[in-house]
This record gives C-alpha cells, sequence and structure tokens, in this order.
C-alpha cells in the first residue's frame, strides 16, 4: 500500500468536504454542543441539590458513551459524500483509471471520513472534560477526567466504532445514488450504540472498563469482517459495473 | 502498441465486446465506431484495466491485459477521459490538475509547468483558481482532456470526446487533439461523431460488438461503395447512356438528368466518357466526383 497515493486522496476529499459547508458544520456543530450542553446538564442536576457520587459518576460514563455515538454518526456525513458524491459527480471512473490501487483509494477515503470526525471528537470531549471537572470537583473533590474510561473510550472505542462506520457506508454507497439517503442508511449505525444505552439506562448492563473491553472487542470483530464485506464492494469492476 | 487478438467480454449471457481483433501502432490514431451498445466503452474500459476480459488477449506497450503484475504500469502508462468528464466541481481547475499529478506520482516542478503549459494552451490560466463547477461543458471537456495528459501518458483513450458539446466547444476539442496527434501520441477515440471520425482518424473501425470493418476511412468508403462519377447533362437518353456501356462495364444509374457511374479509374476512365457523350450528342454541364461519407459507409455496415 502507498501511503503517499492514499493521502493524495484524502487530501483532495478533505480540500472538498471544507467547501461543503453542510457538512463540514454537521462535523462541527454537533460535537461543539456535546461539549458544552452536556456539562449544562450536569450543572442543572447538580442545581437541583447533590446527588449521590455513584449515580453522577454513572451518568458521567454515560456521557462519554454519547461521544462513541456522535462520532460514528459524525462520519456517515463524510463517508457519504466521499464516495457517493464521486458517483454522483460521475468522477469515480477517472480515479480509478490511475495507477492507484482499490486499496489505496479505499484507505484515503477513509482518512478523509476518520481525521476529521477524531479531530472534532477530541477537541468536543476535551472541552467536555474541563467543563464538567470545574462543575464536580466541589462534589466529588478531585477531577474525575482524564481517566480510564474516558482513554478507552477515546483511543479504542470511538476509533474502532469511526472505522466501523465508514466500512458499512461503503457498502450503503454500492446501492443509492445520494448522499442524503447514504446517510440516512448510513445512521442506522446508531441503533446497536442507543441499544447499548438503553440496557445501561435499565441497569442490565453498566458502562464500565469491563463493558467498554467487550464493546471494543465487538466492534474490532465487526470491522475486521466489514473491511473484507467492503473491500469486496469497493472493486473497479464492481463500481463500474454493479454499482447503481 | 494497442493489440488485441479475440478479446471478449460477457456480462453474464450477454456479449458486450466478441473477438475483438486490432492492432493500433504508435503514433496512430484509431477511431472506434458504433452505435450505442455496441461495446465501445467495455472495449476501453478492458484496455484500460478497469474491467477484466473474458476472453481474448491484449496487450500495451510490452504489458499484458489481464496480468496482475502489469495493471499498474498499464494505468501509470495510459490516459483516459470517459464520457463523463468526472472533475471536481468543488475544486479549481488548479487543484483538479494537481490531484490527478500526485495521483500519477508527478514530481511537483514538472506538475506545476505541466498544469501551467495546459492551462494556458487550453485558454484557461486566467480561470485556474475558479471552481470547475463554473465552468461551461466546453472549458470541462479541454480541463479533463488536460487531466488525462498531466503525466505525459503514451496511449491516449478518448471515449466520446466531444459528445454533448456545442459546435463551437467541439470544434476546439478537436483542434486540441490534432495537435495532440501532432506530437504523435497514440489516441483511441471512441465516436458516435463521423465526421469527427474522419477528420481526426489515421484508422477507423466500426464495432458491433464484433469489429465489422477496420480501414483508413478512405479506404473503407472505397471498398465498401466504390467510386462514383456524376455527370450533370441537358438531358439523359438511350444513344448516351449506350456509348457510355459501350466503354466499360460499368454500373451505371440514371437520376433524372444525371448518370451516375461506377468506375475505377476516374483519372484515366473520365476523360473517355466525356468525349463518348459528347460523340452521342449530350451536352455536360458538371463532371464530379461523388464519395461517399464515412456515414453512408458506417450506416451500410451497421444496418446489415
Amino acid at each position: 500500500m502507498d501511503l503517499e497515493i492514499a493521502w493524495t486522496v484524502a487530501t483532495k476529499d478533505l480540500s472538498i468536504i471544507r467547501k461543503k459547508k453542510s457538512i463540514f458544520y454537521a462535523v462541527i456543530i454537533l460535537p461543539l454542543i456535546m461539549s458544552i450542553g452536556l456539562p449544562a446538564i450536569v450543572w442543572v442536576v447538580e442545581q437541583r441539590g447533590t446527588i449521590p457520587d455513584a449515580i453522577l459518576i454513572g451518568l458521567l460514563n454515560a456521557f462519554s458513551f454519547f461521544f462513541v455515538i456522535m462520532a460514528s454518526l459524525s462520519s456517515i456525513g463524510i463517508s457519504s459524500y466521499s464516495i457517493v458524491g464521486e458517483k454522483v459527480e460521475k468522477s469515480l471512473e477517472p480515479l480509478l483509471a490511475t495507477p492507484a490501487t482499490d486499496g489505496e483509494i479505499l484507505f484515503g477515503k477513509g482518512l478523509a471520513a476518520f481525521i476529521p470526525t477524531i479531530v472534532a471528537t477530541y477537541v468536543s470531549v476535551t472541552i467536555f472534560m474541563i467543563l464538567t471537572d470545574i462543575l464536580t470537583y466541589a462534589q466529588l473533590g478531585y477531577s474525575y477526567y482524564p481517566n480510564l474510561t474516558i482513554a478507552l473510550v477515546l483511543f479504542l472505542v470511538t476509533p474502532l466504532a469511526i472505522i466501523l462506520s465508514n466500512e458499512l457506508n461503503v457498502l450503503v454507497s454500492a446501492r443509492v445514488n445520494d448522499v442524503r439517503t447514504a446517510s440516512q442508511l448510513g445512521a442506522i449505525m446508531g441503533i446497536p450504540f442507543f441499544v447499548i444505552y438503553i440496557l445501561a439506562e435499565i441497569g442490565l448492563i453498566s458502562l464500565d472498563i469491563a463493558t467498554f473491553l467487550a464493546i471494543s472487542a465487538i466492534l474490532l470483530a465487526a470491522d475486521i469482517a466489514l473491511f473484507y464485506l467492503s473491500r469486496t464492494t469497493f472493486r473497479r469492476e464492481q463500481i463500474l459495473t454493479r454499482w447503481k | 502498441m494497442i493489440d488485441a487478438e479475440n478479446l471478449t467480454k460477457k456480462f453474464d449471457n450477454l456479449t458486450a465486446v466478441d473477438n475483438l481483433t486490432l492492432h493500433v501502432k504508435e503514433g496512430e490514431v484509431f477511431g472506434l465506431l458504433g452505435p450505442n451498445g455496441a461495446g465501445k466503452t467495455t472495449t476501453i474500459r478492458m484496455l484500460c484495466c478497469l474491467i477484466s476480459k473474458t476472453g481474448g488477449e491484449a496487450r500495451i506497450d510490452d504489458y499484458e491485459i489481464g496480468n496482475v503484475a502489469d495493471q499498474q504500469k498499464i494505468r501509470s502508462i495510459i490516459g483516459l477521459l470517459p464520457e463523463n468528464v468526472g472533475l471536481y466541481d468543488a475544486l479549481s481547475a488548479y487543484k483538479n490538475l494537481d490531484f490527478y499529478g500526485r495521483m500519477y506520482k508527478v514530481k511537483e516542478e514538472q506538475r506545476k509547468e505541466r498544469i501551467e503549459h495546459f492551462l494556458k494552451m487550453l485558454g484557461l490560466w486566467e480561470r485556474r483558481d475558479a471552481s470547475v463547477g463554473t465552468f461551461s461543458k466546453g472549458m470541462k471537456q479541454k480541463l479533463a482532456i488536460a487531466r488525462t495528459l498531466i503525466h505525459d501518458p503514451k496511449v491516449l483513450f478518448l471515449d466520446e470526446p466531444t459528445a454533448n458539446l456545442d459546435p463551437e466547444a467541439s470544434r476546439t476539442v478537436r483542434d486540441f487533439i490534432l495537435d495532440l496527434k501532432k506530437e504523435k501520441r497514440t489516441i483511441f477515440l471512441n465516436t458516435h461523431n463521423l465526421d469527427e471520425a474522419e477528420r481526426i482518424c489515421d484508422r477507423v473501425g466500426i464495432l458491433k460488438t464484433r469489429l465489422v470493418a477496420v480501414d483508413k476511412p478512405e479506404k473503407l468508403r472505397e471498398s465498401l461503395w466504390g467510386i462514383k462519377t456524376e455527370i450533370q447533362l441537358d438531358a439523359v437518353n438511350d444513344a448516351i447512356v449506350a456509348a457510355v456501356k459501350r466503354l466499360g462495364p460499368w454500373k451505371i444509374e440514371i437520376a433524372g438528368n444525371k448518370l451516375i457511374i461506377g468506375v475505377s479509374e476516374p483519372e484515366k476512365e473520365n476523360p473517355d466518357i466525356v468525349d463518348a457523350i459528347g460523340k452521342a450528342g449530350g451536352r455536360i454541364h458538371f463532371v464530379t466526383q461523388v464519395s461517399p461519407t464515412l456515414e453512408d459507409v458506417y450506416l451500410k455496415l451497421v444496418r446489415s
């Protein structure tokens, strides 16, 4: 794999995405809202009276998980545009006529969706952690963030979720012809995460280190399986003769 | 430069290209003509290693199509202009070319030189920073041709380069292709435009899933239609027709006051014909050489 070629594809996609304001802002606005909105909820909860430390910690861990959902959904907008956008502009054929391999093109497109999403997520989580620490220090007596749980969320669960989201989107992109439909179908990606959140809320699971490790293992397995499936889908002949 | 032997492509039960055999020499401009669905685009896609062949063999330069090890090498020495130009509307003309230059690993210095050269040559230099989305169809087509040349390919594949362009834009694109022809590049051109094929191509092939005919445009016309001399007279009568018939076993058609005679060597035969008609009392207004257009030849072949 020639990483320089993959990077060329990624930077080209990033240049286009920067010009597509709706996609660009979608990647920035949702994380920004969460980085301020979630600490605001903590503030409201604390204003209503002291809550037990265990419940507060459970709430904060649940909030950490929101960033996984956010990241997986944010990347869909970019990855949908990255592939379906090329289909709409009919620019895939000249791209496929270059010496780049299918894997290099696919990897470049994955990077284009991954980089802005992960950067936006890390920036918003940093703001969230600072604000939350300020708000909860008085009650907990220590800075809750950073901790191992959020580190797991940021450096393991979130990247794996974004990768899965991108791979799923390659499969979706092969079947649809407009970016909006691809984004809507890609949003299916959020369902398993919402289910996990609901299971945590009704007390069937707890969002602790063990759970996040288990989620990571499942995501990794799904990433590997979908990698092979998306590689099969993203082939020159498939794209030119079978993609709708 | 391009050699195909019995090249075949099947999609399930549909044969898109059937036993195509053709050879294109280095520096030659070869035009592939054919109706929609004849397999022209499929042929180009196979030759550009975009889709696999079902049967036969093909080579570009010294590289074998279908050989996995050669695919990237083939793609690096060819330039493809697909039917849909497929430029990035959100990017500028300069960035579109720069991106493809990078994809073909053209060194930065060379890339800058070539981009400037082509954009100036095509009259797009002043608009180099404008989004391609603001360009007219003709400008986009020119830019797309520049894109195919950014890595200085040995072989160019142009799929309907003037389709959907207005006459002025078509002419600009055609003139640009003629400039490329002067540079002795090997060009493989798919077109519906027979006039374009006749003006640009050294040889043409007529494809209808199978290759129906291949030759120089003028040879195709001659071999399939023959040469005809048309003589406009005051009036055609039996004596004139008989006088002409006595000169040779030619096919003679009468159309009003015109005699249309199928000849083989007009330079030698026309003076005798004119002489015979004069002696038979005919008064000649005009003598003209009738050549079928490539369109006539194409329609005859495709319909048969």
